[in-house]
């Protein structure tokens, strides 16, 4: 055989390898409005720069007349590349071949990208697009899942992963994005289950669509198992890129730095926080008027709203924030949003990112059904995050911190590097009225006018209480600082704690209260 | 023109705060204390037997009826001593969770 037609029979492998499904199933996949998988991935790297691996791999079943079927790449493509000169390792599921059902070689596939991400200390991507495991291929198809899970879980904290939800992802399939660190989902394309709605109508007779079920707005807003919402696929892949910008490539490095940039003008520090304690504002409109170019990229932005977190940069370094947000049940800590909070802290803390906690909350939600959700259990999270966590933290008090909230958010007790309060921080026990209402009860009851008295021992409390000097008297405060100055004692609190060093006691792992 | 967002007063230790409330919030259930004369379904599923009639005396652990949930037939058996009331269900019916079942006396 010459060269020549050795390159001929390689080419006309490759080329029938890279279709996929064929024709007719790639068709298919574009009338459900998605891209290929081949697509989606030279969509999300950069240009040229996808390169890849096991392309020829088969799969070895032979029950099932399986053996006189060939799975292109079995359903499954692989590769490493680079997204805004960025090295990434990244499998994507092609539906178009048999589904994208998972197989053991499918598994395979996967398992050795990831192993090589592992190796490189390179940032994993799967693209999930699978009708779930391979029935024909039996318990080798669980065995296929099983490992990948294996090692979703011991790269957990080593390299960042992503999962893109580009499809159905049901049963067993979900708990491989369930263990990576940020789940992206696509409006009326992406479908994640654990049973399905025909499972759920058939043994409970209750009926709902898949959408309703386990739809992209459902996990971003009800669940909680997505971190970003998409329109459309082309969206979702800005949003990937953009991540990427913000975290290391592993946890032995730092995230890339930018040329810093001011806050934009049109934002003004002074005016966005209300002076009234009680009375609303947007959080996330206070981080723009700190962070550079007012550039904040928010992580899971509709579930548990009360509480905001994401990244966001500073003098050129990326930080975690963590914010509680007034605007939404009045700022306080739940169930969700302790959970929200706790695996954001745990991320930046993991991958050598500071955080910046914004302080202004009533405490946590009152409530029979918290309580009996385990809000004690949730809450426990955010406490320990925040004292496991050795990264830079720097806190700032904008208003009111009261009680065990005052306590969860990253306060001095926990470890804050540096603590901060505005002049009109109230750091106490609990608001005036509470606490008036129980330490002059016996005055307010036997006066002649109670309400009378009530206003004026608020009053009295208020004045007394309701600032930030007795805290800063005690040293759990640093520094009394002017909403003005805010961000530049925040860069200068970020810039020398770089070489920050604290350990903690050896152990196998801390046992948070999961 | 932008319209000023009327917001919900919310009260945490006798504190009004102006808020907006999350639909999971507006939405959670409220808590009702548990009848012990009442059998509510414990999970949704199919009525497949129903043993006992209204008037009859029933002794703790005494089977009552059947619930077929997950393809196991659950033996619902009485949690005290008592007598029925009523039975508020038929053979084949299908039951929401907490579905009242059956009234003691």
């Amino acid at each position: 055989m010459s060269l020549a037609s050795q390159m001929m029979d390689f080419f006309r492998r490759r080329s029938k390898a890279v279709l996929g499904g064929g024709e007719k199933a790639i068709e298919k996949q574009v009338a459900m409005g998605k891209l290929t998988a081949r697509e989606r991935i030279t969509t999300l790297l950069d240009a040229e720069s996808f390169h890849e691996y096991d392309l020829f791999v088969e799969h070895k079943c032979s029950d099932f007349n399986m053996d006189k079927k060939q799975l292109p790449a079995d359903g499954v493509i692989t590769g490493t590349g680079k997204i805004s000169g960025f090295p990434v390792c990244i499998f994507a599921q092609d539906f178009t071949v048999a589904g994208g059902s998972l197989g053991l070689m499918h598994a395979r596939k996967i398992t050795k990208i990831m192993d090589h991400a592992m190796k490189l200390g390179l940032p994993l991507i799967g693209i999930n697009d699978s009708g779930g495991a391979r029935i024909q291929e039996g318990v080798n198809s669980l065995a296929g899942y099983g490992e990948i899970f294996f090692r979703n879980t011991q790269a957990s904290g080593v390299i960042p992963q992503i999962s893109v939800i580009l499809g159905p992802c049901a049963g067993g399939a979900v708990y491989s994005p369930a263990l990576t660190d940020f789940v992206f989902v696509v409006d009326k394309i992406s479908k994640m289950f654990i049973t399905g709605p025909e499972v759920i109508k058939t043994v409970l007779g209750e009926e709902i669509s898949m959408e309703e079920l386990g739809g992209a707005r459902v996990h971003t807003e009800t669940t909680g198992n997505a971190h970003f919402f998409a329109n459309s696929e082309i969206e979702c892949f800005e949003q990937i890129k953009k991540l990427v910008t913000f975290i290391p490539w592993n946890n032995k490095k730092k995230p890339d730095a930018f040329p810093p940039m001011p806050p934009r003008a049109d934002f003004d520090v002074e005016t966005i926080v209300p002076l009234n304690p009680r009375e609303p504002y947007d959080v996330r409109t206070l981080i723009r008027a700190l962070c550079d170019d007012s550039d904040f990229f928010e992580v899971q932005e509709l579930w548990a709203a009360n509480i905001v977190i994401g990244f966001a940069r500073l003098n050129g370094e990326t930080i975690g924030i963590v914010g509680n947000q007034p605007l939404v049940l009045a700022g306080v800590l739940d169930v969700d949003s302790s959970d929200k909070a706790a695996r954001f802290i745990r991320f930046c803390d993991a991958f050598n990112i500071p955080l910046v906690t914004l302080v202004d909350l009533p405490g946590y939600l009152p409530g029979i059904d918290q309580e009996h959700a385990g809000v004690i259990r949730h809450g426990a999270k955010i406490l320990y995050a925040y004292s496991e966590a050795t990264v830079p933290k720097v806190t700032v008090i904008l208003r009111k911190a009261y009680g065990g909230g005052y306590i969860a958010m990253c306060s001095r007790h926990l470890g804050a590097d540096f603590v901060f309060a505005w002049p009109q921080a109230e750091i106490a026990v609990m608001g005036p009225e509470g606490a008036a209402n129980i330490i002059f009860r016996n005055e307010i009851a036997t006066a002649d006018d109670p309400d009378a008295m009530r206003q004026a021992k608020v009053q009295e409390y208020t004045d007394k209480f309701a600032n930030p000097y007795i805290a800063a008297a005690n040293g759990h405060v640093d520094a009394v600082i002017g909403p003005h100055e805010t961000r530049e004692f925040l860069i200068h609190a970020i810039e020398i704690s770089k070489d920050k060093q604290e350990t903690r006691p050896p152990k196998k792992h801390g046992i948070p209260p999961f | 023109m932008e319209e000023k967002e009327e917001f919900t007063t919310f009260l945490i230790d006798d504190s009004r705060y102006q808020t907006r409330i999350t639909k999971k919030f507006a939405n959670r259930t409220a808590f009702e204390k548990p009848d012990p004369k009442q059998l509510r379904a414990f999970i949704p599923g199919v009525i497949q037997n129903i043993l006992v009639q209204p008037g009859q005396t029933v002794r703790r652990g005494d089977s009552l009826l059947i619930l077929e949930a997950m393809k196991m037939r659950n033996d619902v058996t009485a949690q005290v001593d008592g007598k029925i009331k009523s039975i508020h269900v038929n053979n084949n019916e299908r039951v929401v969770k907490k579905h009242l079942l059956i009234e003691f006396e």
